[in-house]
């Protein structure tokens, strides 16, 4: 008879232990019975604020219910085991399930820990770890308009995004410590961090101990020990975790002064039938509360059961790596070694909210530790580099700023880290097995390397890395690894360029068959139909051009949630007739469109029906409207001010040179979409800066900005030419536009393409201004040629029978419409039913 | 509008399997050829479900699978575009670029979903699809 299994607790590490022993054969040798507390199969609770954003529960999910099948486990749900009896090996249940055991594994987890505030069991204080929790703040949340979070450690700043998810405009995190996140990072890190977070819109109140919790039934304020109070909607409780080490303390087991279940190297309990796992398992005085010391420890008990143990659980690296609220945020090695000990050397940019802090062995060999903030991507190989040891860079601040002139010397990076180099630490898969994988097996892309070896299926945080050490590997078996389209074309975008103009061809079919081979995909057909249209500028929909366009440019329109599209007419400069305004709001009205205003000052109309777009576009044009191109890698808007014309502080005409600049460039396709301004004086309400061509009035003429963009990495755009009269500024803009779009990689924006650049913005100007390349007058007349080839492809698409036709949902019924799309009520209009809720 | 080619069972075809034993598929008038462009696809209304079919012509190959992409339950495939991984012909979803073959319905882009597939013929300028 096969020996039973019971594994107690169904979270993350419970989940990674069944794996790891089905994966070992172990399901061959054991029963395996697992019983879960919650109601749902174990789901990925780092990500968890992702369930208020893109991710649905079966995305989080670990494994489906089948997968456990499938592997002989029997799962039990919403059961959780109430005691143990341990001299007959015998466990209970909730629900009265008795079974014996004869390996017990105990991976309980640990519950939030709620400190005894007076109050903290009104209505609307919630606590943050299951998928309950969320659902109890969703449906608080829809109420409240100011949140706050008690905790700013790494999980309060998680639970204080998705109070941000949830529509809370005014989020307060309240932190007992003098800074944030203070396992992780230092007073300068923390003070860095919270101006980044305050400019998100987070308030930050530090060195604030909460005394009273106050309110009716529901939560009213938050009283503090300064005497301040908070008044608040909401309240999320991110104090810390306590382990869940009742069950062993019923048991007998012994258990830790302050909790959790002691554990020794081969995380056995004081029953050696019994073992403890996860956060709920006490190690050398530390509770891990992180999920790769958790998998680590799954193995290395799966490995025990075996027979096959090879290592024993020593303690466990807590270098870290986050992306807060879109704000990096890492730790690794010994962050806080300080002077004597060894030599810190410290980066800080207040401007642009970077905070660098490396600690250097005190004979200049070592790297022991540090801790990044607003900027973290060098934290891979600065653990590796700890790690490892790796000999440092004479210049140690060369680790954290790169080498700044001279000759970078020998090769560095992640090929030169030794084979037993952990990548991924939550899979624990090392350079070794990733090369073997890549160079024995074939598996060199990411996808494949996460089938087969489940790397970067984590957290994520080692892709980066082993994309590199991939094109590393390749490059050393001579493999090129050029930067070429995909595996349809041996070409960079910047050689097929080029080429498709020498050797004129017109459709994607005839660039795949001349310059390809195979069948195209979804990277090169874009990437292609781009190149055509900023060479030749014809109708994107002919010649078979079509299926070669994203699916947004295949029906000039922009998809959304639930299929249906939303329409933008362009509005050039953000100026408009009240007529205008009216046609709008009746074609709106028409077709049940939901409307609102964008942040490039024009007005879209969402919940579109594909077979309603080309009466739509009708109607519109005969208003007077053209495409405004909202759904392509083409200019967007040029936003203005109204400058001279109106406002007292103007300095020159805002307005009439947006509207100029927008009509000039307007369905200018690019490697990836265009955004400008116009602002009309210094105080630059346009937001110029922020644009990839950004324009702001001065006493003399204009200043031209280029290359900056908002978005989830914003760049302040740079100052290519001062007082310029407006004739010289298109001149510069027409060359600065054709040299991005004949040099850019598909889907690169002017930012990082400006900073690929060797030279930098110093050879940007030599070329545009100097003309250092003697190309100007040519990318002056390529321009012009586009110009004059401009027609509204909307115009030509209602008006071309042959494109019209293929603007329908069925093409065997072409009137009926797609009878899944579906709408909710919204503050007088519609939106799109909830996808997410779709899937439940 | 009446639109010209109503719905109807066409024909029945008997094919044979392994066991040399007659099985019957139905196959169902579709769309005309030039409804689904070349190198892409479109979506057709067959006994109430919604089918995508794709003229692949750079191989000289049809396809048709559903039109539901199983990641965000969004009727699109067939807007999306198609192309192939090594010989593998596949369609990339257009919300999230999610691949699947078009030969297996396998998602190829790393996830556990898997889409139903059907088999195609063109006669006489006319689709069928195997339901």
């Amino acid at each position: 008879m096969k020996k039973k299994v019971v594994v107690v607790g169904n979270g993350m590490v419970g989940y990674k232990f069944c794996e790891k022993l089905v994966s070992k054969g172990g399901n061959e040798q054991f029963d395996i019975i697992v019983f879960g507390e919650e109601p749902r199969p174990a789901y990925d609770r780092v990500h968890l604020s992702a369930y208020f954003g893109e991710k649905t529960i079966a995305e989080l999910t670990m494994a489906p219910l089948e997968w456990y099948s499938e592997n002989q486990i029997q799962l039990y749900l919403s059961d959780p085991v109430t005691n143990i009896d341990r001299k007959k090996k015998i466990i209970n249940t909730h629900q009265g399930i008795s079974l014996n055991y004869d390996y017990l594994i105990l991976a309980t987890g640990s519950a939030p820990f709620v400190p005894p505030i007076p109050g903290v069991e009104k209505d609307g204080v919630f606590v943050y770890r299951t998928i309950e929790d969320l659902d109890m703040m969703k449906s608080h949340a829809a109420k409240s308009k100011i949140g706050a979070v008690i905790g700013g450690g790494l999980l309060g700043l998680e639970a204080a995004k998705a109070l941000l998810d949830l529509g809370i405009t005014d989020a307060h995190v309240i932190e007992f410590a003098p800074r944030l996140m203070p396992k992780q990072i230092d007073q300068a890190g923390s003070d860095i961090l919270k101006s980044k977070l305050n400019a998100l819109g987070i308030k930050i109140h530090c060195n604030k101990n909460t005394q009273e919790i106050s309110g009716e039934d529901s939560i009213e304020k938050m009283v503090f020990a300064d005497g301040e109070t908070l008044k608040v909607d909401m309240l999320v409780i991110s104090a810390g975790i306590k382990p869940r080490d009742e069950l062993a303390k019923i048991a007998g087991l012994e258990v830790g002064s302050r909790g959790g279940i002691l554990v020794n190297n081969k995380l056995q309990t004081s029953d050696e039938s019994i073992f403890a796992i996860g956060e709920c398992a006490l190690h050398e005085h530390m509770i891990y509360g992180l999920v790769a010391p958790g998998y680590e420890m799954a193995d290395i008990v799966a490995s025990e059961l075996m027979g096959n143990a090879t290592k024993e659980f020593t303690g466990f690296d807590m270098s870290t790596k986050l992306k807060l609220i879109g704000v990096d945020v890492a730790s690794f090695g010994n962050a806080f070694a300080e002077e004597p000990d060894c030599q810190t050397i410290i980066y800080e940019n207040k401007t642009k909210g970077v905070y660098k802090r490396i600690n250097i062995s005190n004979d200049n060999k070592y790297l022991l530790g540090g801790i990044l903030v607003g900027d973290a991507e060098q934290y891979n190989m600065l653990l590796q580099t700890v790690n490892n040891k790796l000999p440092i860079p004479a210049d140690a601040e060369d680790l954290i700023l790169g080498s700044r002139g001279g000759e970078s010397g020998g090769e560095s990076g992640v090929m030169s880290l030794p084979d037993e180099a952990l990548i991924c630490s939550c899979e624990a898969i090392t350079k070794g097995q990733i090369c073997h994988e890549v160079i024995e097996n074939g598996n060199d892309t990411v996808d494949a390397l996460k089938k087969s070896t489940k790397a970067c299926t984590g957290c994520g945080g080692c892709t980066p890395m082993v994309k590199d050490l991939i094109q590393g590997i390749l490059k050393s078996q001579g493999k090129v690894v050029r930067n070429v389209l995909c595996e349809h074309f041996d070409h960079t975008r910047q050689e097929l360029l080029s080429l498709v103009k020498i050797k004129n061809l017109k459709t994607y079919d005839d660039v795949l068959e001349d310059l390809g081979h195979g069948d195209g995909c979804e990277i090169c057909k874009p990437a292609v139909a781009s190149i055509l249209a900023s060479l030749w500028n014809e109708n994107v929909l002919e010649k078979g051009r079509l299926t070669a366009q994203d699916s947004n440019d295949r029906f000039l329109a922009n998809i959304q949630r639930g299929g249906t599209y939303s329409v933008v007419p362009r509005i050039p400069g953000g100026e408009i007739t009240p007529e205008k305004l009216i046609a709008i709001g009746e074609v709106a009205q028409k077709y049940g469109l939901y409307t609102k205003i964008t942040g490039g000052q024009r007005i879209d109309m969402f919940g579109a029906h594909v077979g309603d777009l080309p009466a739509i576009w009708e109607e519109l044009i005969a208003a007077g409207f053209e495409s405004g191109q909202a759904y392509g890698k083409s200019l967007r808007t040029v936003k203005s001010c109204v400058g001279t014309t109106w406002c007292r502080f103007g300095v020159q005409d805002a307005v009439s040179f947006a509207i100029e600049v927008e009509n000039r460039y307007k369905g200018l396709r690019s490697p990836h979409k265009l955004k400008s301004a116009v602002s009309g004086c210094i105080r630059e309400c346009a937001e110029a800066q922020s644009k990839d061509f950004g324009i702001i009035a001065t006493e003399k003429g204009w200043n031209l900005y280029v290359c900056g963009n908002g978005g989830s990495k914003p760049r302040h755009a740079e100052l290519l030419a001062t007082d310029v009269s407006s004739e010289m500024c298109l001149k510069l803009i027409d060359r600065f536009l054709m040299f991005y779009i004949k040099t850019a990689e598909p889907l690169q924006r002017t930012a990082p393409w400006l900073d690929k650049m060797e030279g930098g913005l110093a050879y940007l100007k030599s070329v545009v201004i100097d003309d250092s390349l003697g190309l100007n007058a040519q990318f002056e007349a390529d321009m012009d040629a586009l110009v004059d080839s401009y027609k509204c492809e909307w115009k030509e698409a209602v008006e071309t029978p042959e494109i019209r036709k293929r603007f329908v949902h069925f093409v065997n019924a072409p009137e009926e419409k797609d009878p899944t799309v579906k709408f909710e009520p919204l503050r007088e209009q519609i939106k799109a039913e909830d996808w997410n809720a779709v899937l439940k | 509008m009446i639109h010209l080619y109503e719905l109807f069972h066409a024909m029945m075809k008997p094919m044979k399997n392994m066991n040399n034993t007659e099985t019957i598929t139905t196959w169902i008038l579709a769309c005309k050829v030039e409804d689904i462009p070349e190198n892409g696809g479109a979506c057709v209304l067959l006994d109430g479900e919604q089918i995508a079919i794709y003229n692949f012509k750079k191989r000289g190959e049809w396809y048709a699978t559903q039109n539901l992409c199983p990641h965000k339950q969004q009727m699109a495939l067939s807007r999306g575009m198609i192309g192939s991984t090594g010989e593998e012909p596949k369609v990339a979803c257009p919300f999230h670029k999610k691949t699947f073959s078009l030969k297996t319905g396998a998602c190829l882009s790393g996830d556990d979903y898997e889409i139903k597939t059907y088999e195609v013929k063109v006669e006489n300028n006319q689709v069928f699809v195997a339901l």
